[in-house]
């Protein structure tokens, strides 16, 4: 495209603009982004752009700075995808998404568990604080806690092993089946597909539950029990 | 040794920062460290009001890093406490007058000299924020009994959890051991469940320290005061002392409260 591109591929994507940065230094590849949006502002003018920074070590000042300066010409930054852990999340904790997820399907489908597959998980071995939101094309394991203020958005399920007092959106891309599992489920709000529960009334026992839609088409949280567990996963 | 530099900061407004580095600030001093407290509020500088020393500013933080004077210049030194000192906010600029390595600059010419740099964040996750705690060695997160605050202090432990600065501890401010009994008031154990972190205070409320800071002499220099006791007692586990936590159901019975003030007599 011009002379900024040894450092900078750009592709698009179906629903915006990818672009590939290289390993050189970030205050190189930042100049080089913004130098290119200059050059052709009426072609970035409003675009959705995803980042891929490879293995670029960002901290929340770098991703900030990028994001205003980008924003700034009108274009809004909504993915970061790394291979680095601390760029993905310093990204997770911008609600920025760090993954693409796959082409959206003209219509919403019947998900099934099957269909999403037991291999795309998403495992967090962390407490997810106030402001972080994960979202994610699969199931989500969260060992830790789901703080208020924190949200997780799946396609699958969501499983927490711990205690969940912010918001789980599961089965998001309208999977009616997908469940939300959690060791003490006091979230701010449960949703599974397109259904939404406000607050679950605080139980004074902390026992697992499972959270998912009923016969009747609305939002239930049980307590686990062994006997039931092979019944509806 | 070269000086401890601690940034306080809370995410949500008004729960007791910059109460707290003064407190803190004047209880390190009295005990004879050399302590320098930095306003990070620029645009809304308060510390110095705290202080009581309002009326002695001559330049401020952006002066130092603008070049129009020297960092000594700068700094004011505490009526009482030789040995206190403060770099004042400029409170006719903002936030953007200052960036990140600003700051780590202008503190690494003052770790030789002092035994303590607290630096007062400004409310909020923005520039100032990151600023105040751009060269922090440690931070404290300080927050309220209450709902919103804490979880704005979650906010801001995670951004500290992805800046890598190492563990936050946490000062619990205005603490009503009345309302935390009656369950009106979320209790240190929720909020510690919560957040997770380790505790370095509990302050319990306590209208002297409004008082106090009307009238520019913190309460830390109260030797009664229940709440300058908890902020003397934050003092040395800065210093690496084990204190124990103070009982704070001591005021809470009747019968206690009368034996109190018959001894007091």
């Amino acid at each position: 495209m011009n002379e900024t591109q040894s450092l900078l591929q750009i592709k698009g994507l179906r629903d915006g603009l990818l672009i590939t940065m290289d390993d050189a230094s970030w205050e190189d590849q930042r100049a080089a982004l913004i130098a290119q949006v200059d050059g052709q502002p009426a072609f970035f003018q409003g675009a959705r752009l995803a980042l891929d920074v490879a293995t670029q070590v960002l901290h929340v000042n770098e991703l900030v700075e990028i994001r205003d300066q980008l924003s700034e010409r009108g274009i809004s930054l909504w993915a970061v995808i790394s291979e680095s852990p601390t760029t993905e999340k310093t990204a997770q904790l911008l609600g920025l998404a760090t993954r693409i997820s796959k082409p959206r399907p003209e219509e919403l489908r019947q998900y099934s568990v099957e269909d999403i597959g037991e291999e795309t998980s998403l495992f967090l071995n962390r407490t997810l604080r106030s402001g972080t939101r994960i979202e994610f094309a699969g199931h989500v394991v969260v060992l830790g806690d789901v703080n208020p203020g924190a949200e997780i958005v799946a396609e699958g399920n969501v499983i927490v092993w711990g205690r969940v007092r912010g918001m789980i959106h599961a089965g998001s891309k309208g999977n009616t089946n997908a469940v939300i599992c959690a060791l003490d489920l006091s979230p701010t709000q449960l949703r599974i597909a397109d259904e939404a529960s406000a607050a679950l009334e605080p139980r004074d026992t902390h026992q697992p539950e499972m959270a998912r839609i009923n016969e009747d088409g609305k939002l239930q949280a049980e307590f686990w029990s062994s006997s039931k567990v092979g019944g509806v996963l | 040794m070269p000086a401890q530099v601690i940034t306080i900061a809370s995410g949500k407004g008004g729960v007791g920062k910059t109460t707290a580095v003064a407190n803190i600030a004047v209880a390190l001093a009295s005990d004879k460290s050399k302590v320098v407290c930095i306003d990070g509020d620029i645009g809304l500088r308060n510390l110095d009001v705290i202080l009581g020393l309002e009326n002695r500013i001559v330049y401020d933080i952006v002066d130092v890093i603008e070049g129009r004077c020297r960092l000594k210049q700068a700094m004011i030194r505490d009526k009482k406490l030789p040995n206190l000192y403060l770099i004042p906010a400029a409170q006719t600029r903002d936030k953007n007058a200052v960036s990140s390595s600003d700051m780590i600059r202008l503190i690494k010419d003052l770790r030789t000299d002092y035994d303590f740099v607290l630096i007062d964040s400004p409310a909020g996750i923005e520039r100032g924020f990151r600023n105040a705690i751009a060269a922090a060695d440690r931070v404290l997160v300080i927050t309220n009994p209450e709902v919103s605050a804490v979880r704005d202090a979650d906010r801001v432990i995670g951004i500290l959890e992805s800046e890598e600065k190492g563990p936050a501890s946490l000062i619990l401010n205005r603490l009503n051991p009345a309302l935390v009994k009656s369950k009106d008031m979320l209790s240190p154990e929720d909020v510690l469940d919560l957040l997770a972190i380790e505790l370095i205070g509990i302050v319990p409320e306590d209208e002297n320290v409004i008082i106090a800071s009307n009238r520019g002499a913190p309460v830390a220099y109260d030797a009664k005061s229940r709440a300058g006791q908890a902020f003397r007692n934050i003092a040395k586990r800065l210093k690496g002392e084990t204190v124990p936590f103070l009982d704070l159901d001591a005021q809470g019975s009747l019968w206690e409260r009368i034996q109190r003030l018959a001894g007091r007599k």
